[in-house]
Formats: C-alpha cells, structure tokens, sequence
C-alpha cells in the first residue's frame, strides 16, 4: 500500500518539479574562465549561479545582462556570456570578419568579459534571441560570493552606435 | 465548520488544477504537441490551418534527418514559429541566394527551407539556422480530419 502512494506523489510531484525549473529557474554550476572576473575570478573555486528563466520570459533584455543560451555550434552545449549590443546597435568587434557589425533584427551581440580567453559572437557573429535560455541573476554559491549580477557593459566595450 | 471546509475544498481544486497545468506543460514541452501552422510556404505539402502533431523527443536527440519536417523558432523573431523542412545537415553543400551562392553548412545547424520554394523566406534568405532553435519534428497531420496522414519518411 505504501509502495503505490509513494509511486503516485513521484509521478505527481516531477512535473510539478520540472515545471518550476522551466518557468522560474535553477542553479547552475559555471565552468571555464570565459566570464572572469565577474564570474570564476580564480580558477580553484566555482561559482554556482541562480538563473532566472521567468526574466527572459518575453525576450526583454537590455544590454549587459548576463545570459545563458544555447551554444550556436553545439545544440547541446549553454554559454554563459553577457550582452554588448541589441538589435540594431552598431558593435566595434575584435577580430570577426568585418570590423563594425550592425546586429539584425532579433538578435544580440555576447560576449564573454575576459576578452581573448572567450569563444563569443566576436567568433561566431551575432546570435539569434531564439537560443537565449535565461539570465544568470545571482551568484548563489560560495557563500562569501553572493551578490547581485549587475547589468553593465564595461566601458570600453560599449557599442558604437545604439539604436 | 462550513468555513473551513470551503477552505479546504478551495485548496483542493487549486491544487488539482496545479497538477493538471504541470502535467500539461511536460507533456507539451518534452513529449509532444499540437501546432497549427499558416502561410503558403509549405505548399503543398501543408496548406494553411491543418494542424500538425509534433513530438520533441527528436530534436532533443538531435536525431534530425534531411527530409524532416520541423517547428523552429524564427532566428529574426524569437516569439515566432516557422516551419520549413530540413534539406542540409552539417557539412552539406547547398545553394543560397546572390550574396553567397554555394555554402556549406557550419557545424551545429541546419539548412531549412520551403516546400514552396518561390514563395517561402527561409535559409535562402537567413542562412543557416542553429539547431537549438529548433523545437519539435512533424509526425503527422490531424485536422482536416480527411487528410490526416503521416508526414514523416521512414
């Protein structure tokens, strides 16, 4: 008897489960140094990060968030990256085909903060809002470190042009 | 004593209703789903308002095979669904149009494109798609309930 209700609230309760890590999020664990030295500052300690799917709900993003998406060359694979340019700025690139890129409609420009040690839209071009899976809010892990991500582009890398 | 089983019975249909809602969500989201799809660019394989069964698991798998037909969000719009067909996988040759005439597909996406090729935008127009846009593959058509057939090749 106990055996059937201990199988009926798992079969209720995992929807339910996953259905709340799809809407409103989870904690992720962060690997590489692409987001150093915001993200990883060094390189003995993760950091684990709340991301927030409900923020990215509707697509409404501004320029500094710090996303995770889909990575454009391996489906199975998330990025973690923050965002240099909507659609329609302007973005001065290091080192992608073309010096200035103006970023098409419904896409956005990432890019990792440890410039040079980041595999990002400065190698793969402008990413579609489609792959965007949601935006790292908090560092929730080590202790010491939680905080609040900011949104900001850091100075030098601000786009050329915004629209 | 009326009072606190109104209450109870409230709680209760709420939370049946939460259950039926993630239940529903799952099921929608990793099993399969029900699409109704418009506009000409699938003509004439699919006209406008059949509605289409679709299933996740697939794409998920990344088992995609030229020829599939699937649901992708548009890499112009995110809040938009397209529909075209697969005809070039990773390291495919295939023809675009004028800027780029003869391309091969990059690593992790796909070549879509319209049944109805005079009439459909699609990778001719856009280029490659990633493969994490892509949200479903198409088994079959439901409605109208005199063309319900499989849509799928195997």
């Amino acid at each position: 008897m106990w055996f059937k209700s201990v199988c009926k609230s798992v079969l209720l309760g995992v929807p339910i489960g996953i259905t709340f890590l799809d809407t409103v999020g989870y904690v992720a664990r962060v690997e590489g140094i692409s987001m150093q030295p915001v993200l990883n500052p060094d390189s003995k300690n993760t950091d684990y990060v709340f991301l927030s799917r409900w923020a990215v709900r509707d697509y409404n993003l501004r320029r500094g968030d710090v996303i995770s998406l889909v990575s454009p060359k391996d489906p199975n694979q998330k990025i973690i990256k923050r965002i240099v340019g909507l659609q329609g700025d302007v973005v001065n690139t290091l080192g992608y085909k073309t010096q200035y890129v103006r970023v098409p409609e419904g896409h956005c420009w990432v890019e990792g903060d440890h410039t040079g040690h980041t595999l990002d839209s400065n190698t793969f071009g402008p990413v579609s809002l489609g792959l965007v899976n949601a935006r790292a809010a908090y560092i929730v892990w080590p202790p010491r470190r939680w905080q609040k991500l900011e949104a900001k582009v850091p100075d030098h890398r601000k786009p050329y042009l915004e629209k | 004593m009326a009072f606190t089983r109104i209450i109870g019975k409230t709680c209760g249909f709420i939370g049946y209703a939460l259950q039926t809602a993630c239940i529903t969500h799952c099921t929608f989201e990793y099993v399969g789903d029900f699409v109704m799809c418009s506009g000409p660019s699938m003509e004439p394989t699919l006209q406008t308002n059949n509605v289409l069964f679709t299933e996740h698991v697939s794409p998920r798998l990344q088992r995609l095979r030229r020829g599939d037909i699937v649901i992708c969000r548009s890499p112009s719009n995110p809040k938009q669904n397209i529909c075209k067909r697969i005809t070039g996988l990773p390291g495919d040759r295939v023809r675009g149009n004028f800027p780029r005439r003869n391309q091969v597909v990059p690593r992790g996406h796909v070549w879509l494109e319209g049944d109805n090729s005079s009439n459909s935008a699609d990778s001719r127009t856009y280029g490659p798609v990633p493969e994490g846009l892509i949200r479903s593959r198409v088994v079959c058509r439901v409605w109208p309930l005199d063309k319900i057939s499989l849509m799928s090749q195997y």
